[in-house]
């Protein structure tokens, strides 16, 4: 979807605000929601590619004034009131109470030895996203790419910076879940991803690049169209 | 709570709520909690990237093996996880510069660099990363690339995990391990920042 978290290139922001030093957590409700997405995931409220469109469906003027982690506590309701695991009535009437009783205790539970044995297993082994695949890939390292400029409308890696923009295959990492349609629900399909490098020049324009500056961004096999392929050309030849 | 943003409080309140049902649904504990906040805040973060980049820095070899697979080379110093299954490094030359973003959400080598620090999630840094890099570093970060070196920014649109092997600074021949880790910093894995001054 076309919406105002594809950032690349949004002019009139204002400066990068860098603070001298900065707490992992600068809140201790962020302690609480980081852990969302991993235990979420684990009781199968969605898969990255989905957490990452729950969090783009947000009000846009929302989306650019609340503080960073705020974004997970949409996408985590989202997920959870789409799929019947939560009541958003009973939510709000909780956040009634705990406002008016800031220090009311959280409800009384046991620990659980798996969900603490999770936790120490998927933070060294993580959730790769590289699949086995069959498909055969369209490009290799050295053709001459451009990237459709087709604009869907739920999620995918498409930013609207590289859309139309020509470049070359730097890097071909083979098959891995394609967020296209992972992020939609309609499962992980996997095509191949490629790095495609492209000039700040072809981006913004010549009279508007920085000099000698490039991007690379990557894009999975349906999103480029071949615009010259690369052949070997014999040593002594002219180029 | 009707405003564009919600006060800290209302925040805090809502987390609390949505805590409070994701707790009787056994899907969080407070114990699980604690533990993974725990993690980021004191096991994992950029001196585990530093560890790396002076082993590269000090053995060949092992560089060679850092530049062809990532996240292979880091697993031999016990280093992975989620948000970095896939990484590849991209080396600073005396021609090149490379400097990570991810203009779509956040995306970021967590096994080696930890969270990432908030100004690299503000809308302000993924916006302008891509189209005046040299100005957001000499103007936010106070450092300035020459322009006979070519920048590269690295956009992490996908599951790969990009981060930065700065070069070692002339002069640190013989330097120990301890002093050559004090020289690696966050900013210069994320491409944002010298590795630090040689005294």
């Amino acid at each position: 979807m076309n919406g105002v978290f594809d950032l690349a290139g949004t002019d009139g922001l204002g400066p990068v605000v860098v603070p001298d030093e900065e707490p992992v957590f600068r809140a201790d409700w962020e302690r609480a929601v980081f852990p969302m997405f991993a235990m979420c995931f684990r009781a199968g409220f969605f898969g990255v590619d989905q957490f990452r469109h729950g969090i783009e469906l947000i009000d846009p003027a929302v989306y650019l004034k609340s503080p960073y982690y705020e974004h997970w506590i949409h996408t985590v309701e989202h997920f959870g009131e789409a799929l019947g695991k939560l009541d958003i009535a009973e939510l709000d009437r909780r956040t009634e109470h705990y406002l008016a009783n800031p220090d009311a205790p959280l409800p009384e539970h046991a620990d659980d030895p798996d969900l603490l044995a999770f936790v120490e297993a998927v933070v060294p082994a993580g959730a790769p996203a590289k699949r086995e695949s069959d498909k055969v890939a369209s490009f290799k390292v050295g053709d001459i790419v451009r990237v459709d400029r087709s604009a869907p409308k739920g999620h995918t890696r498409r930013a609207r910076y590289v859309r139309g923009a020509v470049g070359e295959v730097v890097l071909h990492h083979g098959p891995m879940i394609y967020p296209d349609t992972a992020g939609n629900g309609l499962g992980e399909n996997p095509e191949h991803v490629y790095t495609v490098r492209f000039s700040a020049e072809e981006l913004w324009g010549a009279e508007h690049a920085e000099p000698n500056q490039s991007v690379y961004f990557d894009v999975w096999d349906p999103y480029l169209e071949l615009v010259t392929e690369h052949t070997h050309r014999t040593e002594g030849a002219p180029a | 709570m009707s405003a564009v943003t919600r006060t800290q409080e209302e925040i805090a309140a809502r987390v609390k709520a949505l805590e409070s049902m994701l707790i009787e649904q056994g899907v969080m504990t407070t114990q699980a909690i604690d533990r993974m906040v725990e993690i980021y805040e004191n096991e994992v973060g950029p001196q585990l990237g530093a560890q790396v980049v002076v082993r590269a820095w000090t053995d060949p070899a092992f560089r060679a093996r850092l530049v062809a697979d990532a996240s292979e080379a880091c697993q031999e110093l016990g280093i992975s996880g989620l948000q970095g299954e896939d990484m590849v490094v991209v080396e600073n030359t005396d021609t090149v510069h490379n400097i990570i973003v991810c203009t779509l959400c956040s995306c970021y080598p967590w096994p080696v660099l930890g969270l990432p620090p908030n100004w690299y999630k503000d809308p302000q840094y993924r916006a302008a990363i891509t189209r005046e890099p040299r100005k957001v570093l000499r103007e936010s970060f106070g450092f300035t690339v020459p322009d006979e070196v070519e920048v590269r920014v690295w956009d992490s649109s996908s599951e790969m995990r990009y981060w930065v092997l700065p070069q070692r600074p002339a002069g640190t021949e013989g330097w120990s391990e301890e002093q050559l880790l004090a020289l690696v910093t966050r900013d210069a894995m994320i491409g944002v920042g010298p590795v630090g001054a040689v005294a």
